[in-house]
């Protein structure tokens, strides 16, 4: 069954007829994702790949029965773009688009919370369920069905886990791409309570970097909940101190933030954290 | 992107919340035509934080003695942070200092307000010593920070009467700034009671940098070097370190994790720049072009794993503009067969893993590779 989207996933693409919309979509298509419809203001009526484009969601969803929806759109268009697939109850969302202002994410994730909608991202890579459902633009081959749960902060490093993983022979489940910006709609700590609950994953990967508290909130909640084996990268232990902390930041924060600290957290709930990114799948394996 | 003071006061003014007058100058002879009341404080303006204790704010009584401390201000060292400018404002008789902040925080996805009534110090040692001095009130994006809200908090600070009002009305104009400019933090420290009024004697607004395309109006950021900003102008992120190999990368997590590999290697990265998601051709030349414009640069470490990056659009930009030094390219993930048969095709090799493309580009900068670490 794995997690947030497999088989049953029917799929809206808003930004189909743009360039990385296009070029994800075919991709998707080829990696078994049912996409069904696509959104594009102005291109109604045409058709990308063989899919269906509609001036809107509602439409869109009236006629396809679409369940989910993946945007593409520019950073300024796709706050709207969000709002409108949480308002048509397209769940989960999942937002591809880089670039896209803080305030514009925190109106959506508020949004998609009073909605009971998941959202993913933004500036994230989407969520592979392999032999199911890509939704997103991570690279399909490197994926094979399998028992790992992969949630992530970024979407490089999970490709490069996941490639990693499946040359060991460890096949995954799902891979949760959470997002690079400083407010995504869902956590760490939500995404362990998907997999830990979840039949079909055996372990977990955790892949995260510096700044917020996100690693140390899913070091709280493992050494809780979690008997699952869990495996951890933390991006970021030589990277200069950020530019970007600012004072009322740091107090809700506090000490945390830093590679070490969340190195520490992990390690100390139990979590074998490699030092580097090829270490990760010999250090899962070494707890099966 | 962070403001001086004297850039977030004009904002501040904007917004009708109380500063004191004064006018920003860059030499100590322009003091003489300010028309300010003395006595009055000179203030260096610069982003580090902890100036004061550094000499950098003084207080002066005349015009010349205004000038003389402009002088010494002016040319100082804070923090590695040369000043260039400095604030003069007619000084304010404080009484009492408060803390109020509108802020995002990450882990609740939302904005919230921080208030204190143990302001003038930083907020984080308040955090630390007396943390039950912070009030904090989290705010509904869809309802904004209405003024109820905004007289609940100010109760919880202690104000009354008058006060009160105004607190309200600094407090929820202070919010429309914060939300309007795309602020990531607004923040006044301290906000002051002068003479029974509230006045905001410090501003702080640090800006989102991905909603500048909505405030055209806004002054252009001074923390980023020339080629930083250069960046910045063709949508890449780059930043300046102080090895001698420099990086290029696709996503921020993968282009941090190349830094701790090299250093893994024994190598030190120069600079970097993460050429995000959807790098075109086009970009991936520009990024070369920016990268090895850094003097001292040995070898060049391109680590690039394609998600919405095509590895064939890579590899086109790279061989549009080919590295002038010695190079070690990783490309792998989508259209990578594409990628590195363009690359082949022009006698540039690229088949190596990241570990092992790492060491090379340690090797080519004259380092001594250590041993690859645990895998």
């Amino acid at each position: 069954m794995a997690i947030i989207v497999g088989g049953e996933t029917r799929l809206l693409v808003q930004g189909i007829t743009g360039y990385q919309g296009a070029f994800h979509t075919q991709l998707m298509l080829e990696a078994g994702t049912r996409v069904v419809a696509g959104v594009t203001p102005g291109k109604g009526g045409s058709r990308v790949h063989e899919v269906p484009v509609f001036e809107t969601v509602d439409e869109a969803v009236r006629d396809t029965g679409a369940n989910a929806c993946v945007i593409f759109v520019p950073a300024r268009f796709a706050r709207a773009a969000a709002l409108e697939a949480v308002q048509n109850r397209l769940d989960p969302v999942v937002i591809i688009t880089e670039g896209m202002p803080v305030h514009d994410a925190i109106e959506v994730v508020a949004y998609a919370r009073g909605h009971g909608v998941r959202v993913l991202g933004p500036n994230g890579p989407g969520v592979t369920t392999p032999g199911q459902c890509r939704v997103g633009i991570m690279p399909t081959h490197l994926f094979k069905p399998g028992a790992v749960g992969i949630v992530s902060r970024s979407g490089t490093l999970t490709y490069e886990i996941v490639a990693g993983l499946t040359r060991a022979g460890l096949g995954q489940s799902t891979a949760v791409g959470l997002g690079g910006d400083p407010v995504v709609g869902t956590s760490f700590v939500e995404a362990l309570e998907l997999f830990n609950a979840d039949p079909e994953t055996h372990a977990i990967v955790l892949i995260g970097e510096i700044g917020g508290n996100a690693e140390e909130d899913a070091a709280r909640y493992i050494a809780r909940h979690v008997k699952k084996p869990v495996a951890a990268y933390i991006a970021g232990r030589t990277a200069p101190p950020g530019k970007r902390m600012g004072h009322a930041g740091a107090v809700i924060s506090g000490t945390e933030g830093t590679a070490e600290h969340k190195v520490m957290a992990l390690e100390a709930a139990g979590v074998a954290v490699a030092p580097l990114v090829s270490g990760v799948p010999a250090l899962l394996k070494a707890r099966l | 992107m962070n403001l001086h003071e004297y850039q977030a006061k004009e904002v501040f003014g904007r917004y009708g919340l109380p500063v004191q007058r004064g006018t920003v100058i860059e030499r100590p002879e322009q003091v003489a035509a300010l028309g300010l009341r003395y006595p009055v404080v000179v203030k260096a303006q610069v982003l580090v934080g902890g100036r004061g204790k550094a000499g950098g704010i003084k207080l002066a009584a005349t015009p010349a003695e205004a000038a003389e401390k402009a002088r010494a201000i002016l040319g100082m060292d804070i923090k590695g942070e040369r000043v260039t400018r400095v604030l003069v404002v007619e000084a304010a008789e404080i009484e009492t200092e408060f803390y109020l902040a509108f802020v995002t925080d990450r882990a609740a996805r939302r904005v919230a307000a921080i208030a204190s009534a143990a302001g003038g110090i930083e907020i984080e040692t308040v955090a630390q010593t007396s943390p039950e001095k912070i009030a904090r009130s989290d705010v509904d994006p869809f309802l904004g920070f209405p003024p109820f809200q905004a007289r609940a908090l100010g109760r919880r600070l202690g104000f009354a009467g008058a006060q009160l009002d105004e607190f309200v009305r600094i407090a929820t104009a202070l919010y429309r700034l914060y939300w309007t400019e795309d602020a990531d933090l607004a923040e006044i420290n301290p906000l002051a009671l002068v003479g029974g009024h509230l006045l905001c004697v410090d501003a702080k607004l640090i800006l989102d940098d991905n909603a500048a395309y909505r405030h055209a109006d806004l002054p252009a950021s001074e923390e980023l070097t020339p080629l930083e900003r250069e960046a910045r102008e063709h949508g890449l992120a780059y930043v300046e370190l102080d090895g001698d190999i420099a990086v290029i990368g696709n996503g921020a997590g993968l282009v941090m994790s190349t830094l701790d590999l090299l250093a893994h290697f024994g190598g030190r990265a120069a600079n970097f720049l993460d050429i995000g998601g959807g790098a075109s051709a086009e970009s991936m030349q520009t990024a070369l072009g920016i990268v090895q414009r850094k003097p001292g640069i040995r070898s060049i470490f391109i680590n690039i794993f394609g998600g919405i990056t095509r590895c064939d659009d890579v590899a086109r930009g790279i061989v549009q503009n080919p590295p002038r030094v010695p190079a070690s390219i990783r490309l792998t993930g989508t259209n990578e067969e594409e990628g590195q048969r363009i690359l082949r095709d022009s006698g540039i090799a690229a088949g190596l893993d990241a570990d092992e493309a790492a060491r090379v580009a340690v090797e080519l900068a004259g380092g001594r590779a250590g041993k690859p670490g645990s895998r």
